[in-house]
């Protein structure tokens, strides 16, 4: 059995059915032991409590880029094999996507204030993370207003490929731009300064409590999209009869 | 030597099939009538043909580029002349006969009047000279005498028949009797079917 | 291909707007930019190479819409989808007709708006070099936009705010290259950088710009 049967809506609605609730409780534990766990630790003896607030920094920043990602990979499978449950879980995933975005960013805010006298800096990374919400926000824009469903999943596909290069591009280009503030990426192995254990551990667990959550919306988000075409398709159905 | 050979055509419009199974071939000198009740997929199957849009089943076989498409919408420029218009399009399908389609159309005394002063008829019949300056062989052509009047519709009938004298073929959308030696094809028998059993097999229900 | 450019800019001559409009917006907003932060020369030399570049952006911007709409309605998209002409080859053709008309007009009139915003003489070749390997960059990206939107209500708004995050880039590159020369440091870094980003989009662009036409014509 290869796995695009999966990208059948009817086997997909069967499998995504039966382990949504394994997912939902998956995330549920992960992100509530992890974002507890981390609120218990002690404060780091320079940057003192605010530290915690990376428990949800980090994942939310990542889950933002990594969903970009993956409605990359669900753009080219659908521009490639026309699966339509692939393109419908690029359009779901889009504004969990540009939440991620904002919540990396409103935290990076609220964790920069004390660190570095300000709200906002327009450092590279930040700017980046602006730069991917102005990309999340035109495709979700395009989705909706592309009236006939295929032709709104080819446009977002075609666009989402041409944002990336874009976005990669830009990501670059603002490095070249302004050098900034922000700290190395926080787990990165060749950095001098690591992060220690009892940071460390707690942040793998929301980590992965993000990305089930991730898994979980998607889900959610894909089966609801499915039924709404479903839907759509039967009151088309009626009408002509 | 077949211009056009259509089998097992589906189309679809708003992601409904409109009809399906439609076969026919045209031959150098055939004209096809297509009627049809509004709604049926006359356009849709047009389109297809011409190559704008993708037929959901079935195949369409025809030689590259032998298709000179015209539909409600003329591609006339307001700002251009009508001689301007058309040796814009003689130019880039690299035809000539200039004199041959104005006159053809009756638009000799028109020839350097500005596009956007015609009328509704006047920049149909630009439309359709059109047709001649392509030189394709295979005509799809979308209500082409709406607007037109008496005269230039039997204008429009010798273009077409001597477009057939020359080799060429034509495909027609109509509801008016154009005087033509054609075939005429109702698409009411081909509309598709509501019912599911008719789906190729693996189509999914959620995705009519 | 140059049947569609002769056409395209006499459409752009004779319908009127073609080529002034572009450079009267970037006049205005130039003119407006003094009122907004002082007419101090001190304050003004140093935003002068962005607010250069923003207008430009802005003033390509406008038009953007106009590229493939009217083409659309009046059916002449459909027609050249099925003429001879590779698609391809149209949206380039296109992008290049809109970079004549509002493009390069840009470019002959920035050097005189630099003055106005108090851009030292030193910086206005870099300005002008800046916009020459820019503005293709700008024409092709907004064609691809343009593609996208056509035949979609409410498009314009949609166009910008897809097209703008893609000029990023060239704007970072474009207006970092004045700045360099003001100061008068080597512009080689920007300069080789933005013709890098003008010239692969101006390689790949057009499939994909002719790509999403495809897909709204059917």
């Amino acid at each position: 059995m290869s796995i695009w049967e999966y990208a059948n809506p009817v086997k997909f609605m069967r499998t995504s059915g039966a382990i949504l609730p394994w997912v939902v409780a998956g995330a549920a534990i992960c992100t509530v032991t992890g974002l507890v766990w981390g609120f218990l630790t002690s404060d780091d003896y320079r940057q003192g409590s605010t530290v915690k607030i990376v428990f949800l920094h980090v994942p939310a920043a990542m889950m933002a880029i990594n969903i970009w990602v993956m409605m990359l990979v669900a753009s080219l499978i659908w521009l490639v094999r026309r699966h339509h449950v692939s393109a419908l879980a690029a359009k779901a995933a889009a504004p969990i996507g540009a939440v991620m975005t904002v919540i990396g960013l409103i935290t990076g805010a609220v964790w920069g204030q004390p660190m570095w006298g300000t709200w906002w800096e327009w450092d590279p990374r930040l700017t980046s993370f602006l730069i991917l919400l102005l990309f999340y926000i035109g495709y979700i824009a395009l989705w909706s207003a592309i009236e006939d469903p295929d032709s709104a999943a080819d446009l977002t596909a075609v666009l989402c490929l041409v944002g990336s290069v874009f976005a990669l591009l830009s990501r670059y280009a603002v490095l070249f731009w302004n050098q900034g503030l922000h700290q190395g990426a926080s787990l990165s192995v060749q950095s001098g300064e690591r992060m220690s254990a009892v940071y460390r551990y707690p942040l793998y667990l929301t980590m992965l409590g993000f990305g089930l959550l991730f898994l979980a919306l998607l889900l959610v988000r894909t089966r609801t999209e499915i039924r709404k075409r479903r839907l759509a398709a039967l009151q088309a159905r009626e009408m002509r009869a | 030597m077949t211009l056009l050979s259509v089998q097992g055509l589906a189309v679809a419009r708003g992601g409904l099939r409109t009809v399906e199974g439609v076969s026919f071939t045209l031959d150098p000198g055939q004209a096809l009538i297509l009627r049809g009740p509004n709604g049926i997929g006359k356009t849709t199957l047009l389109r297809a043909i011409a190559g704008l849009q993708r037929p959901v089943a079935g195949r369409i076989d025809m030689a590259d580029d032998a298709v000179a498409y015209a539909a409600h919408a003329d591609g006339v420029k307001g700002a251009l002349t009508v001689a301007e218009n058309l040796s814009f399009w003689a130019r880039v399908f690299g035809g000539g006969g200039m004199d041959t389609a104005l006159s053809a159309m009756d638009l000799v005394p028109l020839a350097d009047r500005p596009a956007a002063a015609l009328s509704a008829g006047q920049k149909r019949r630009l439309g359709l000279a059109r047709l001649l300056v392509a030189r394709r062989p295979l005509w799809v052509l979308d209500e082409p005498t709406v607007s037109l009047d008496t005269a230039s519709v039997l204008r429009f009938a010798a273009m077409v028949r001597g477009h057939l004298a020359g080799g060429g073929a034509a495909l027609i959308a109509t509801h008016i009797d154009l005087g033509l030696d054609a075939q005429v094809l109702d698409l009411t028998a081909f509309r598709a079917k509501a019912d599911r059993a008719a789906r190729p097999a693996g189509f999914n229900e959620a995705f009519a | 291909m140059i049947a569609l450019l002769k056409r395209d800019l006499r459409l752009a001559v004779r319908a009127g707007g073609g080529f002034g409009l572009g450079v009267a917006f970037f006049l205005i907003l130039c003119a407006l930019v003094p009122f907004g932060v002082g007419p101090d020369s001190g304050a003004l030399r140093p935003i002068a190479p962005g607010i250069l570049w923003l207008g430009a952006l802005l003033a390509c911007l406008l038009s953007l819409d106009r590229i493939f709409a009217l083409d659309h309605e009046d059916g002449s998209l459909d027609l050249l989808a099925t003429s001879p002409l590779p698609l391809e080859g149209a949206v380039a053709v296109k992008a290049l007709a809109h970079w004549i008309t509002t493009g390069l007009p840009l470019i002959v009139a920035a050097p005189l708006f630099g003055i106005l915003l108090h851009l030292p003489g030193a910086a206005i070749p870099a300005l002008i070099v800046s916009l020459l390997l820019g503005t293709p960059a700008l024409s092709m990206l907004g064609a691809f936009g343009a593609a996208v939107t056509v035949g979609l209500r409410r498009g314009g708004l949609l166009l910008s705010l897809l097209v703008l995050p893609l000029y990023i880039p060239t704007l970072i590159f474009g207006t970092e290259m004045i700045r360099r020369g003001q100061e008068g440091g080597s512009i080689a870094t920007p300069l080789l950088f933005l013709a890098g980003i003008t010239a692969g989009t101006l390689a790949l662009i057009p499939f994909a710009a002719a790509a999403a036409l495809r897909i709204n014509l059917r």
